[in-house]
């Protein structure tokens, strides 16, 4: 298995839709063949499509306020005493989340293809919120599947999807988080593909929503790309990017533009979602070497049994609590262009206990995540070494969860 | 020797009906009950199909799901689905049987083992929801060479380019689902506009059997009785969840359904 140079990742699949000759793939329902196929044509048309990009940028620039910022730590730098800590701040962007870049996208494809009505999955709610912003800003109508757990614990993303007039329909199924929020929405787009086009909520699914997700959220690392060369002339010698690991959207597309180079000049850390230390459960499948599975219509690695059946997963992070993982970060692992590893709920607490105590960041418990890692390891490396953690989601949704782990003077507002 | 699929059929059509196919999920509510469903509705059945139960299937409606998940909860695994199907045919040698389910349950298990284990339990049938054709050539093929019918399953939203490509490399038997649905939906366009596009894929190769399925219940199984066969399935597991609701015999009940859906289509 070999990841090619100058290509980029998402087009990397064969005629089937498979990274690797195995990660991905189309395994739906015939119904769901011709719609796909349709998303297929016009977005492989429209990603060339010279007034299609300028549309996009607009609104990347006028509406979601991109450039994010790229700062540098340094309370929290002389802290840890090691590499130089910097964070790219893509909670800036409207909305508070990376979501934002997939669900405008996937709002103008549904425009261009003539559908009125559009419907998303969500854990942790910021896909569905940023989902039910889009679609009201280009006039679609709205819904959003989210598992019943998810939605007691994420309120404050549910109240802004209602408030954006999208629907939300609670999934009582199964685990009640995100897998089966994704499973509902399928279900839905199977019984309403004629008049409906579909969000998938990360870099999962069928093998277009993969590709249009990574292609979507690849503004973060064309960002930080300038943004680097901008404030040290160059890409340093020794660049670290750290992200947190759920579906994969945000590592994705915070490592996309540096894929070609080597990895001992930019290494990738993906940061899974460990799960409860007392816990047998994780959300963790690259880490704890789940086996390959077909989840969601594409064959991932994936948490299940012996019998195939897809197991529990549990994470304090509702945006990492899936069991499954994108394909591309299956082929990213198999290639060892990235490496993976696990952060607990306590660890993921702590780092946002530190960050927040030496910065004005608040980053969510998703991007703490990958805080704890960058913390930890940055203490062995030189400060010649840059690491970029990407605050990839503001901890305002995570106000209840915080209060109730740590206090309520970790959750107010900076 | 003729797989006992196209016999089915061939039976019905000499009786100058409609061949009746029932779907149970193996398991539903425990493995000994839905054999018992099995052995008592096989007399007004011409084949059944049993469900393999998946705990994230994204082509079924909430019948069958609450089926599925209780046979999970239960403790049904793979290899007590192949007793069930063993032990029926022990019972009703004759009687074919399809396997319904998802690829992961199979790809876990292996294909050519899986396929093996169909085999030799007496499988005639496999219906893989999530493995669409031109993905699941080579896994069909690989049935065929067992005598195994690997069913492929059309859809309103399928082109006809497509159709006749599909049913170019089927096997005797094709599965055309009635409407964008997930099973167990409310039909949701007439059964004569159902007909109309049953027998556009007739034509196409007017000897392969076509079944419809989805949405069929016993209000609308009667209207719909000229296709070769048809598949009832969210109808029978949402009764097994009413009788277990209402503290009644699943399988008395279930038979009595299924003997109201055969004299709809006498």
């Amino acid at each position: 298995m070999k990841l090619k140079k100058k290509i980029p990742v998402i087009d990397q699949g064969d005629k089937l839709g498979f990274w690797g000759g195995k990660f991905g793939g189309n395994f739906v329902p015939e119904t769901l063949k011709k719609p796909i196929e349709d998303l297929e044509i016009l977005f492989n048309k429209l990603k060339k499509d010279k007034n299609f990009i300028k549309e996009r940028d607009k609104y990347f620039k006028n509406w979601i306020g991109v450039p994010t910022r790229f700062i540098k730590l340094e309370n929290l730098t002389n802290y840890v005493g090691g590499a130089q800590i910097w964070s790219k701040v893509v909670s800036d962007a409207n909305g508070g989340a990376h979501k934002i870049y997939n669900a405008t996208v996937h709002c103008l494809l549904a425009k261009r293809s003539g559908k009125k009505f559009i419907i998303g999955d969500t854990g942790a709610g910021y896909a569905g919120k940023m989902l039910s912003m889009a679609a009201k800003k280009f006039g679609l109508k709205c819904k959003i599947f989210m598992g019943a757990k998810d939605i007691a614990r994420q309120k404050p993303n549910v109240k802004a999807i209602k408030k954006n007039g999208a629907e939300v329909i609670p999934v009582y199924s199964g685990s009640q988080t995100l897998v089966d929020a994704v499973s509902e929405c399928m279900r839905y787009w199977v019984a309403n593909c004629d008049t409906t086009a579909m969000c998938v909520g990360s870099t999962v699914g069928p093998a277009v929503f993969v590709r249009i997700c990574g292609w979507s959220t690849s503004q973060i690392s064309r960002e930080l790309k300038a943004q680097l060369i901008d404030e040290f002339g160059s890409i340093p010698k020794k660049l670290k990017l750290y992200n947190c690991v759920g579906g994969g959207s945000s590592s994705f597309g915070f490592w996309n533009e540096f894929m070609d180079y080597k990895k001992s000049q930019c290494e990738f850390i993906g940061v899974e979602a460990g799960g409860p230390i007392k816990s047998k459960k994780h959300a963790a499948p690259l880490t704890y070497g789940s086996k390959i599975g077909i989840l969601h219509g594409a064959a991932q690695y994936v948490n299940q049994n012996p019998d195939g059946q897809i197991e529990e997963t549990e994470s304090i992070s509702a945006g990492l609590d899936y069991p499954g993982i994108s394909p591309l970060h299956c082929f990213l692992k198999d290639t060892k262009r990235a490496r993976y590893t696990a952060a607990s709920d306590e660890e993921a607490l702590n780092a946002y206990k530190l960050v927040t105590k030496f910065e004005k960041l608040r980053p969510s418990l998703e991007p703490s995540h990958a805080f704890s890692v960058a913390i930890k390891e940055s203490k062995k490396l030189n400060k010649e070494t840059i690491v970029v953690v990407n605050s990839c989601g503001d901890a305002y949704k995570d106000k209840e969860i915080l209060e109730q782990k740590l206090g309520k003077k970790y959750v107010k507002p900076y | 020797m003729l797989n006992p699929i196209n016999l089915a059929f061939k039976r019905a059509k000499q009786q100058n009906r409609t061949a009746l196919i029932t779907y149970t999920v193996a398991g539903d509510s425990s493995e000994k009950q839905s054999l018992n469903i099995l052995k008592t509705i096989s007399k007004n059945v011409d084949i059944v199909e049993v469900g393999v139960p998946h705990n994230t299937p994204v082509a079924d409606g909430s019948q069958i799901q609450t089926s599925a998940y209780r046979a999970i909860k239960n403790g049904i695994k793979i290899n007590n689905i192949f007793k069930i199907v063993k032990e029926f045919k022990k019972f009703d040698k004759s009687k074919p049987v399809i396997l319904m389910g998802y690829y992961n349950m199979i790809f876990q298990f292996g294909e050519n083992k899986f396929i093996n284990k169909c085999k030799v339990s007496g499988v005639n049938g496999l219906i893989v929801v999530d493995l669409p054709w031109p993905e699941n050539k080579n896994f069909a093929k690989k049935c065929k060479n067992k005598s195994i019918y690997f069913i492929q399953l059309l859809s309103p939203t399928t082109t006809s380019k497509r159709l006749k490509k599909i049913i170019q490399d089927s096997h005797q038997m094709n599965y055309f689902i009635s409407m964008l649905s997930t099973t167990g939906g409310k039909l949701k366009i007439s059964p004569r506009e159902i007909l109309k596009n049953y027998r556009k894929i007739k034509k196409i190769n007017p000897k392969k059997d076509v079944v419809i399925g989805f949405g069929i219940t016993e209000k609308t199984i009667g209207k719909l009785k000229s296709a070769d066969g048809l598949v009832v399935g969210s109808a029978i597991c949402n009764e097994i969840t009413r009788s277990l609701k209402n503290r009644q015999n699943p399988v008395t009940n279930v038979d009595k359904l299924v003997n109201r859906l055969k004299n709809k289509i006498k």
